[in-house]
């Protein structure tokens, strides 16, 4: 908001420039955070080789290298997501019919801006215009669970096969959960008061955007995103570090190893009462697969944490009725379970 | 008297666009009321899909993050 409020005019050189050069100052910070680290922990009188030290190096390495990572995902993503907005895509679902319909909602929810104090609103605008309710849900399961903190940090600290991996599956959980969820007919059962509004069609008109405003939505996502989830990071990497050090290689690839199928289903249980956002859980991903943990097991969990959290189930409450969310949690969780074993049997 | 209504479930981002309602029509020295909804259903009426939402005498002029201080400025003086 302060740079709002300056008076002053940037051009759209400036702004190419000037990241321009942030890139080249990242890259030339971002190689020397492995020999700092090294470097870092020399200094500590901590003995050398110890858990400790290889906890303590796990953190101070991984903190600022997450937190670049995501200051350059969020600011591409925020530039790609002033080309969206929930009005555009409702009005591009709405008449949509199911199948095609879930499709089209589980891709514009990795773009579509979305934030969890806004999802009863975004339920209700979207039925009351006529989305199908298994479309809505289609929307509502790809936003949180594919956002581009996830992916992007997913790339950046496990490659591209695991990010790739994650988008197909989240997707198919998406389109499939809601396609479900469409079959079963089950607008009965929608509070009463969703049913029987008729929202008013709001015909905002936004002014065009120019690539500074774009580049402007982009730097306002880093200062909010960034601003708002580092502490979870930090407490996620911590947790990383922790696991790094201490638990034994071997005690986790018996618990959590592609052989003990029990995990899946222990994983999925484990990570509906955590609430987590993609930023805080993948640190701890990247130190349980570090340590043997099996792929499908680590990103059952991890879609666990974030796609069903009962923080917003109870936000849900208020439009839907419990057995309608008890349909919604028992579809996502058969689907991430569906994934997690294909995962295991996959890649093992 | 413009009649201004911050729509929003009450997250953070929806009292801080109630503050830049009032501080910039302050600035311009335009009368307003403003009036925060936060009933759902009501929100829905208005046909917003993103919070927070502004409606300004009785015309819905955003939807979905904070305004920009000189968008808001513009809308309190249409």
């Amino acid at each position: 908001m302060t740079t709002q409020a300056l008076p002053l005019k940037r051009s759209t050189g400036a702004w190419i420039g000037g990241i321009a050069l942030a890139v080249a100052i990242w890259f030339a910070v971002y190689r020397q955070l492995q020999p700092f680290s090294r470097w870092a922990v020399a200094q500590l009188p901590i003995p050398q080789g110890s858990a400790l030290a290889s906890s303590v190096e796990f953190f101070i390495y991984d903190t600022p290298k997450v937190l670049m990572l995501l200051t350059l995902v969020v600011f591409a993503m925020g530039v790609v997501r002033s080309f969206f907005s929930p009005e555009r895509t409702r009005a591009i679902l709405a008449g949509k019919r199911e199948g095609l319909g879930n499709v089209a909602a589980a891709g514009l929810g990795i773009f579509t801006p979305f934030c969890s104090c806004s999802a009863v609103p975004l339920f209700v605008g979207f039925v009351s215009a006529g989305v199908p309710l298994g479309v809505t849900f289609s929307f509502l399961i790809a936003a949180p669970m594919i956002n581009e903190v996830a992916l992007g940090l997913l790339f950046a600290l496990l490659g591209w096969k695991v990010a790739l991996t994650y988008l197909a599956f989240g997707l198919t959980i998406a389109i499939v959960s809601g396609w479900v969820i469409g079959r079963l007919h089950l607008e009965g059962w929608l509070e009463e008061w969703v049913r029987n509004i008729r929202a008013g069609d709001v015909d905002l008109q936004p002014d065009e955007l120019t690539w500074i405003d774009r580049f402007e939505a982009g730097w306002d996502a880093v200062k909010e995103i960034v601003g708002k989830v580092w502490y979870w990071i930090i407490a996620g990497i911590a947790v990383g570090a922790f696991i790094h050090g201490y638990v034994p290689a071997e005690l986790l690839s018996r618990i959590m190893g592609a052989d003990a199928w029990w995990s899946v289903p222990a994983a999925v249980l484990l990570g509906v009462p955590m609430y987590s956002n993609a930023a805080g859980i993948i640190p701890v991903v990247e130190a349980l697969l570090g340590k043997g943990a099996a792929l499908g097991t680590v990103l059952a969990f991890m879609m666990s944490v974030i796609a069903l959290s009962l923080p917003e189930m109870i936000i849900l409450r208020k439009v839907l009725s419990v057995k309608l969310i008890a349909v919604f949690v028992a579809v996502v969780a058969s689907g991430i379970l569906a994934v997690g074993f294909l995962f295991n049997f996959l890649f093992s | 008297m413009k009649d201004v209504k911050v729509l929003g479930p009450g997250c953070a981002r929806c009292k801080t666009t109630e503050e830049m309602v009032k501080v910039e029509a302050a600035k311009l020295g335009i009368d307003v009321s403003v009036e925060k909804i936060t009933d759902y259903e009501a929100i829905a009426k208005f046909g917003i899909v993103s919070t927070p939402g502004i409606v300004i005498d009785g015309k819905v002029v955003h939807a979905g993050g904070l305004p920009k201080t000189d968008d808001l400025q513009r809308w309190l003086q249409a």
